[in-house]
């Protein structure tokens, strides 16, 4: 390395002539995180999200009571300075068990990500590096999945089992998968016929070693993009299984089981249904937020 | 594509959709199979004798292997049985056409009303690109798309039911409308309007106005993104330069240049959304109390009443479909490209 290193860290970024992978990685990355960054809506989405997950992590740091503990004669009470969202119908603190809901919502999304993401990618990936009739079989069991409205196939499933969180992350993990092994397959196509994946072919690697290596990487990009907009709906999906009584069960604080029992003092005691709701859509305008810029950092096109 | 690659590619359409078709259908079976909840102690209840049971179970064709019931379950399809009802001790299909009326009228009138909201301002958005209106739209939609259903629900039930009393209470129509108005198409008010009472259209358009609203902003919001990026794009063709050129008017440019090369892809865009409706339609009914084919399954779910979840479930499922393949038909007899 013969050129002189440039001083700062942001010269080291932003250089033309990298001298490493590594420099026009770590540039490549930064300059998105220029564009992402001076994007207002986008930064909102961000930092909404990002305190989203510090809810989570500190929930117990942040509640002020005991998010399963009851008081009876301190039913239904109007927000005050001892309970901040005022208490529920069996005298619970609000505001705590939104605090806890919020690891209960959190923990959800990421498992179905978790889950749906990697199956649809290698999914996908298959279908369109392979292309014949692991293709046209793939596809069509995708199809099957995707010829079924989100919120009906979960409900359906989830009663085929039995309502509670594990299903309920199965049952959106079960409706999420297809949409993104569409998308996969689709950027599998455009990769899969380019002269570096024939040069790897003829070097002797497998197909599965290709896929892994050298294809799934490929299509990450607009995967994140895809995913993080899902997240949204995730969320919505998830809240309203549980407002329909068939996604996580009470006690436990999960958003839309908050709101579902709350339901019948809307009338009277409107916070108590509300704020619960609130929470949902302040967690799912983050994620939508986060997409969109996201979005207009990884995949300009779409815009 | 010539006459005959048409033929073709509808015939390679019509046979994925039956294979499609037939997927539906072995799931919502096998979800059937792997119910915690025992069909016949459900018919018979719990303390039926055993021979009973026994009985049930081989005229259910329990006893038979899985391949067997589910050629019985297609054969039975086909004969357009889809089971009885414990809950209603109807048969589910009736139910079903009770129902689901219910739901396509609110439906209808949802998408109605996302569409000549949504459209108008996904394309004035597009217009005035990064000005104040385009933000405000920007926010509007983000919104529409973050909000739980069932939170602008309960709230507009609050807000115009409870405070201001402009709309009429949860339900399809008042008490004393009951049975006033003739079933013929059990769209209630398609029947009033046929029927010539006023009244009861009256009262059944305050009814749907509430839960219309909700499900249409639901919509609305992915209307006018829609919209919006297909304006962006058409937009920026080389036709609206030379049309600008030319000297046309602004308004005659973006609406008749512009809007009308968009216009087929957005109708598939509405189909599409049609279909999404379904769901959005079952929070909204459990809500607004709307006897729909949402409102049917959620509480056959909560009853556990099997053949009535499976039931409406395929049945949403078939509708989804269909109108998925009619937006895919529609796209190909209205653009010209595409054949």
């Amino acid at each position: 390395m013969s050129a002189a290193r440039p001083v700062t860290w942001r010269g080291w970024l932003l250089t033309e002539t990298p001298s490493s992978r590594r420099q026009a990685a770590w540039g490549r990355r930064y300059r998105m995180w220029l564009a992402f960054s001076s994007n207002p809506v986008a930064m909102l989405g961000l930092v909404l999200t990002v305190l989203l997950f510090l809810c989570a992590a500190a929930a117990p740091l942040l509640a002020t009571h005991d998010p399963a503990a009851q008081d009876l004669a301190n039913r239904l009470a109007k927000p005050t300075a001892a309970h901040w969202f005022g208490t529920d119908e069996l005298g619970r603190d609000v505001y705590s068990r939104v605090m806890y809901g919020s690891r209960v919502t959190l923990g959800m999304v990421l498992a179905v990500v978790l889950t749906a993401g990697p199956v649809g990618l290698a999914i996908g990936c298959m279908a369109g590096y392979f292309g014949g009739w692991a293709d046209r079989v793939l596809m069509r069991v995708t199809d099957i999945f995707l010829a079924f409205p989100r919120l009906i196939l979960a409900l359906a499933f989830v009663a085929a089992i039995r309502p509670g969180i594990t299903s309920t992350v199965a049952a959106i993990a079960l409706t999420a998968w297809p949409p993104i092994a569409r998308l996969a397959r689709a950027e599998t196509l455009t990769i899969r016929n380019t002269d570096y994946i024939a040069a790897m072919r003829l070097t002797g690697a497998g197909p599965f070693r290709i896929i892994l290596r050298h294809v799934a990487p490929l299509c990450l990009d607009s995967l994140i993009v895809r995913v993080t907009l899902d997240m949204s709906a995730i969320i919505l999906t998830a809240a309203a299984l549980g407002f329909l009584g068939m996604g996580v069960q009470p006690p436990s604080p999960e958003w839309g089981a908050m709101v579902a029992t709350a339901r019948r003092f809307i009338l009277e005691q409107w916070w108590v249904p509300t704020i619960p709701g609130l929470a949902i859509f302040v967690a799912a305008l983050a994620f939508n937020l986060l997409g969109d810029g996201v979005r207009d950092v990884l995949d300009p096109k779409q815009r | 594509m010539s006459r005959s690659g048409w033929v073709r590619s509808l015939g390679a359409t019509s046979s994925s959709v039956l294979v499609t078709l037939f997927g539906l259908i072995l799931i919502t079976f096998l979800i059937g199979r792997v119910m915690p909840i025992d069909p016949v102690i459900a018919i018979v209840g719990d303390h039926a004798p055993p021979d009973v049971i026994e009985r049930v179970r081989v005229e259910l064709a329990l006893d038979r292997p899985l391949p067997v019931q589910f050629w019985i379950y297609v054969r039975n399809l086909l004969h357009g049985d889809l089971g009885r009802s414990v809950m209603t001790s109807n048969t589910v299909l009736a139910d079903i056409g009770h129902f689901f009326p219910a739901t396509m009228e609110l439906a209808t009138v949802a998408i109605l009303g996302a569409t000549l909201v949504g459209v108008p301002l996904g394309v004035l958005a597009a217009v005035r690109q990064g000005h104040r209106i385009d933000h405000i739209v920007r926010v509007v939609c983000l919104t529409g798309q973050s909000v739980p259903i069932f939170l602008l629900g309960l709230l507009a039930l609050l807000v115009f039911y409870a405070t201001l009393g402009w709309a009429p209470g949860t339900g399809r129509q008042d008490v004393i409308y009951q049975g006033d108005v003739a079933p013929m198409t059990g769209l209630l008010t398609v029947d009033a309007l046929i029927a010539g009472n006023w009244d009861a259209l009256w009262d059944a358009l305050a009814h749907l106005v509430l839960p219309a609203s909700v499900l249409a902003y639901f919509s609305m919001a992915y209307i006018t993104r829609m919209t919006r990026s297909f304006m962006l794009e058409a937009l920026h063709g080389e036709y609206i330069i030379t049309a600008r050129a030319k000297g046309l008017s602004p308004l005659r440019v973006i609406w008749r240049h512009a809007f009308g090369n968009i216009a087929v892809r957005l109708v598939t865009v509405l189909a599409l959304t049609y279909a999404g409706l379904l769901e959005g339609a079952v929070v909204t009914e459990t809500i607004f109390s709307w006897p729909g084919l949402g409102q049917y399954l959620t509480v056959s779910l909560l009853n556990a009443d099997m053949n009535a979840v499976l039931g409406a479930t395929l049945i949403i499922g078939m509708t989804y479909l269909a109108l998925n393949l009619g937006a895919d038909l529609l796209y190909r007899l209205l653009d010209p490209r595409a054949q």
